[in-house]
């Protein structure tokens, strides 16, 4: 079908389209360029629900593929495809993004290279999960960074042109790595095969099953470039600590994309480049990495208990809770890696919904601190009901979405190393104890600040934007088969060439270091 | 006797620019001297002659090969290179018509000088001989002198000429010295003559060597190497802003042609120990131009680190010594101009009499006051740093490209990084631009026909070199084909 091909290209490009559109709005028409720009949002959307709904999960390839040369001297390729992990990932998006904007209604400052960035980020962040070229891979990688750099450093906080400039400079620092990895992963193919290209299916092919295999040494090296990248994003321990930063000053809708779906082209990058172009090193590292994890975990939990700030809490509770995306990666389970994507989705939509929960008191009080409130249960019930579902999902209570990713991670990991579950698993209590904490100080009690006294309920706009994430909360938490289902095919594909690297063998490799 | 073959397709383009610059210097003394605060048609007229020229590489080409026995060549190289210079020369007329006329400096001698530097830089790059090259660098570098120094009556602009005349003076008795001691030890100046005497057993290689490295040095300088580079931020800081413009492309264009097919033809007997050192040197390179930039209060001295920063990824192609590396290396000299004649285009119209408001503190709030100039700095500064989607990345992948195939990966590690630091510096600008309280009052800055021109061809090359570069690609790389014989 014609469509099944013009489509990634569509979802992708249409909202860059909607933001070169949105330059011809006059400055001051704040309703047309706001209203556009949710319109751009919405209408990529609905186009992102054809990938699931012609989305055949029995297929493990990539699905919706097009490939036509770009610049054929040298081997690229815009190559675009989705599998069963990256679909949802780029319906993540798609459904965030027009909350974000919806989350943005009230700025008045400089609307229109707001909403610009906005959408440029959205197409940004949607080729990074659906490209299936490296270089195209990268150039997406790296262009999410400059309109998130506007939206921090712009329309942030105090310190926001700190933050910007280290968000930027931290995740260049392994962008850049990763990029003379890819170049030389190019040209190790291409000599090894006489076939230069940047194709990540070519290349994988032919690493499995045509007796391109590299060496141990060489893998090594290429397998520490692209994890650095990804580490870095994600963020794991101990290169997490831009994220707080970030976060804190970055505008609410900022926050939302970077905690809902940024961090997740880093555990996203994992899964579909380092595990499967790496299989030996990821195998004979996972130990180290696990270990990083659970670190995270932990130590994420510790610090957010101690956070005067709502914000920055949430940051560090992200930094926990993507610890357990990745120990799900490193697992090499089916469980542990559909727990991971999973997880990756629930953070997406739990966390987007505590900083857009945390954003409207900050609009209310221009505060965000946990000591300047309290009792606003009193003053705002309908908030305080939302703010309950969203802190127990978030905490991973049954029946809700976090629950299902954090089980199924753990579930992995046990099967493979019952130690690393166990400290894991304090992670989950801890999140417990800082989250409900958190809460019992902000929503319960008297109202004691008399700031506090007067503030109004969330109104008709705030409810619509919290209610869909409401809803995938509980849809997540009770029919986990609908979201998991479909990545079947893609996760055991991925586990087989894993679990089978042809070439180098780990032992071999394990010699190396003896 | 043979008389030579006189071919003049073969250098129409030089001739044309001459002619040019001829006429402009007769014609101005009887053009009435009062409006000269208006108009400027001798800077239109230096424009037409840059059009003409261009015009004029399409007989160039259809005549290739040799000529004047064996002093000229015509081939895709130098064809390319004549593209690229003519139209940075034509770029530079136009930022310098509103430029001159703001200065009170709105004399013809200046185009005169422009185009005959020019035409310098084309002699530059298609001269298979070394007095050739010589003489097109002394054309060159002369008239690069006298402009640099074209605001005779502001201190900064007498220092940058002085300076760089000083230490442009070492460099071509550098270069003159190297040719006399490789015509010793060959016996020819010719580039092909001296590549097969190279081979020949009873070669002197001291002065094989030696001679390598005096003109590896005077080339260096031109091109601001480091340690060759200590001129630059001076002599760019004082020049006329077009001026400097045109001398952080042109030149080093210019200098980096002659470097690729002197020591590409002639010098490949030793090709390991030039690639070794120019790699040691484009490292330096890199890394001081990044570092120090950052540091730089001044927009037009930071740009001028930049600019030594770029040398150095140039440069990295230049060591990369491969068909790729030269592809690269043309690629990123034509992306290099589109942005930094781009940059230098906004700097050009939001700086005032005398130079005031370069300093990058003038820059607060620009995005408020002029969103459209901010707008385009951005894009501009974004593609200098590299940034997918714009020229500047596409140029840096290709080096790095080059780098890693010849088993340079550590030089391509190098410059990701550097490529990091550099992003510090222009992001900062950015940050000024659109982060900070406004500051300065810039609506009188004035966009006249001349300056929207050079930013159109700048901003459609900075796009279209960075989303669609196949093209050019192929382009670059036939070009760079004809290097190694």
């Amino acid at each position: 079908m014609q469509l099944d091909k013009l489509i990634l290209t569509l979802v992708t490009f249409t909202p860059l389209l909607g933001a070169i559109a949105l330059l011809l709005f006059s400055r001051s028409n704040l309703k047309a360029v706001r209203g556009f720009a949710l319109a751009v949002a919405l209408l990529t959307f609905v186009l992102s629900l054809h990938l699931i709904a012609h989305f055949d999960p029995a297929q493990s390839g990539f699905q919706f593929v097009v490939d036509v040369p770009w610049i054929a001297a040298a081997g690229i390729d815009y190559h675009m495809g989705i599998d069963g992990i990256s679909v949802y990932l780029i319906l993540l998006t798609t459904a965030l993004t027009p909350l974000a904007i919806l989350a943005s209604w009230s700025l008045t400052d400089r609307t229109k290279e707001y909403f610009l960035f906005m959408l440029v980020l959205e197409t940004g962040m949607i080729g990074v999960f659906a490209a299936l070229d490296l270089f195209l891979f990268y150039l997406f990688w790296e262009i999410v960074l400059i309109p998130m750099y506007f939206l921090i450093g712009v329309w942030g906080g105090e310190r926001r042109i700190y933050a910007a400039i280290k968000f930027v400079l931290f995740t260049m620092i392994g962008g850049v790595l990763m990029l003379v990895a890819i170049l030389a992963l190019y040209f190790m193919h291409g000599n090894a095969t006489g076939d230069f290209t940047f194709s990540y299916p070519a290349i994988l092919a032919t690493l499995s099953e045509k007796g391109f295999a590299l060496t141990p040494q060489a893998e090594l090296l290429l397998f520490i470039a692209f994890f650095l990248a990804f580490a870095i994003k994600v963020p794991l321990f101990p290169f997490h600590t831009w994220l707080p930063d970030a976060h804190v000053e970055a505008p609410t809708a900022g926050s939302v994309l970077l905690a809902g779906v940024l961090l997740k082209m880093g555990t996203y990058g994992l899964l579909r480049f380092s595990l499967p172009l790496f299989p030996n090193m990821s195998h004979l590292l996972a130990p180290l990495i696990s270990v990083l994890a659970i670190i995270g975990i932990i130590y994420g939990a510790l610090v957010a208990m101690v956070q005067p700030d709502l914000k920055k809490l949430v940051a560090y509770s992200s930094v926990s809770h993507l610890g357990f995306i990745v120990l799900g990666i490193f697992s090499f389970t089916v469980e542990g890696i559909e727990g991971a994507v999973y997880q990756m989705l629930s953070h997406g939509v739990s966390t987007g919904a505590l900083f857009l929960l945390v954003g409207m008191i900050y609009e209310r009080r221009h505060t965000r601190m946990i000591s300047e409130f309290g009792g606003l249960a009193n003053r705002m019930p309908v908030y305080a009901a939302v703010f309950l579902i969203v802190t127990l999902s978030s905490i991973g209570l049954p029946g809700l979405n976090g629950f299902v990713g954090e089980f199924l991670v753990l579930l992995g990991t046990f099967g493979v190393s019952p130690g690393h579950a166990a400290f894991a698993a304090t992670g989950v209590i801890l999140s417990a104890v800082y989250m409900l904490w958190m809460f019992q100080r902000v929503v319960w009690g008297e109202v004691t600040n008399p700031h506090n006294e007067s503030l109004m309920d969330i109104n008709a706009r705030e409810k619509l934007t919290l209610l869909p994430l409401l809803i995938l909360i509980v849809w997540m938490g009770v029919y986990s088969n609908h979201f998991l289902r479909p990545m079947d095919a893609s996760v055991t594909n991925l586990l087989n060439r894993v679990e089978n690297p042809q070439g180098g063998d780990v032992r071999t490799v394990e010699k190396l270091f003896r | 006797m043979n008389i030579p073959e006189i071919n003049i397709y073969s250098i129409l383009p030089i001739i044309v620019l001459s002619v040019f610059g001829i006429a402009i210097m007769v014609i101005e003394p009887f053009l009435p001297s009062r409006n000269r605060a208006t108009s400027s048609p001798m800077g239109w007229l230096a424009f037409a002659g840059t059009l003409a020229a261009g015009v004029a590489i399409i007989p160039m080409r259809n005549h290739p090969g040799q000529a004047y026995s064996g002093l000229w060549i015509v081939d895709e190289f130098s064809t390319f290179f004549h593209v690229l210079f003519i139209a940075i020369a034509g770029m530079t007329t136009l930022l310098s018509i509103d430029y001159l006329r703001r200065e009170s400096i709105n004399h013809g001698e200046y185009y005169a000088l422009l185009l005959f530097a020019t035409a310098g830089m084309l002699v530059m790059a298609g001269s298979n001989e070394l007095m050739m090259i010589f003489i097109g660098l002394e054309i060159l570098s002369i008239g690069t002198y006298v402009m640099a120094g074209f605001r005779r009556t502001d201190l900064r602009s007498n220092e940058s000429a002085l300076k760089y005349f000083l230490l442009g003076s070492f460099a071509s008795a550098f270069f003159l010295y190297g040719v006399a001691l490789i015509f010793g030890a060959t016996g020819s100046t010719n580039l092909i003559s001296i590549s097969a005497a190279m081979a020949r057993p009873d070669i002197q290689s001291s002065l094989v060597y030696l001679s390598a490295a005096l003109l590896l040095s005077a080339l260096c300088f031109k091109v601001a190497v480091a340690p060759f580079h200590i001129w630059a931020p001076d002599v760019y800081e004082g020049a006329p802003t077009p001026i400097t413009g045109f001398m952080s492309v042109g030149p080093k264009a210019a200098g980096f042609a002659v470097l690729f097919r002197l020591f590409m033809t002639a010098y490949p007997v030793i090709e390991d120990r030039w690639t070794d050192v120019m790699g040691v040197l484009a490292a330096l390179t890199m890394i001081l131009g990044n570092v120090v930039a950052v540091v730089q209060p001044n927009l037009k001295r930071m740009l001028a680190y930049s600019s030594i920063a770029h040398a150095g990824y140039i440069a990295v192609a230049f060591a990369a010594n491969s068909q790729q590396g030269g592809s690269a290396a043309l690629f990123y000299t034509l992306a290099y101009a589109a942005m930094t004649l781009g940059a230098f285009a906004i700097v050009t119209i939001l700086s005032r009499a005398k130079d005031e408001k370069v300093q990058l503190g003038d820059y607060a709030g620009l995005a408020t006051k002029r969103p459209g100039l901010a707008a385009l700095l951005s894009l501009f500064l974004l593609s200098l740093a590299g940034v997918p989607g714009t020229a500047g990345f596409a140029g840096k992948f290709f080096i790095f490209r080059a780098a890693v195939e010849a088993n340079m990966t550590w030089l391509a590690i190098i410059g990701v990084l550097t490529t990091v630091v550099s992003f510090y510096y222009y992001l900062y600008v950015i940050v000024q631009m659109y982060m900070r309280e406004p500051g300065e009052d810039f609506s009188d800055a004035r966009l006249t026909p001349a300056l929207i021109l050079v930013l159109l061809i700048a901003v459609s090359g900075t796009l279209y070199l960075g989303i669609l570069p196949g093209k050019t690609l192929e382009w670059t790389a036939a070009s760079a084909l004809h290097l190694s014989l």
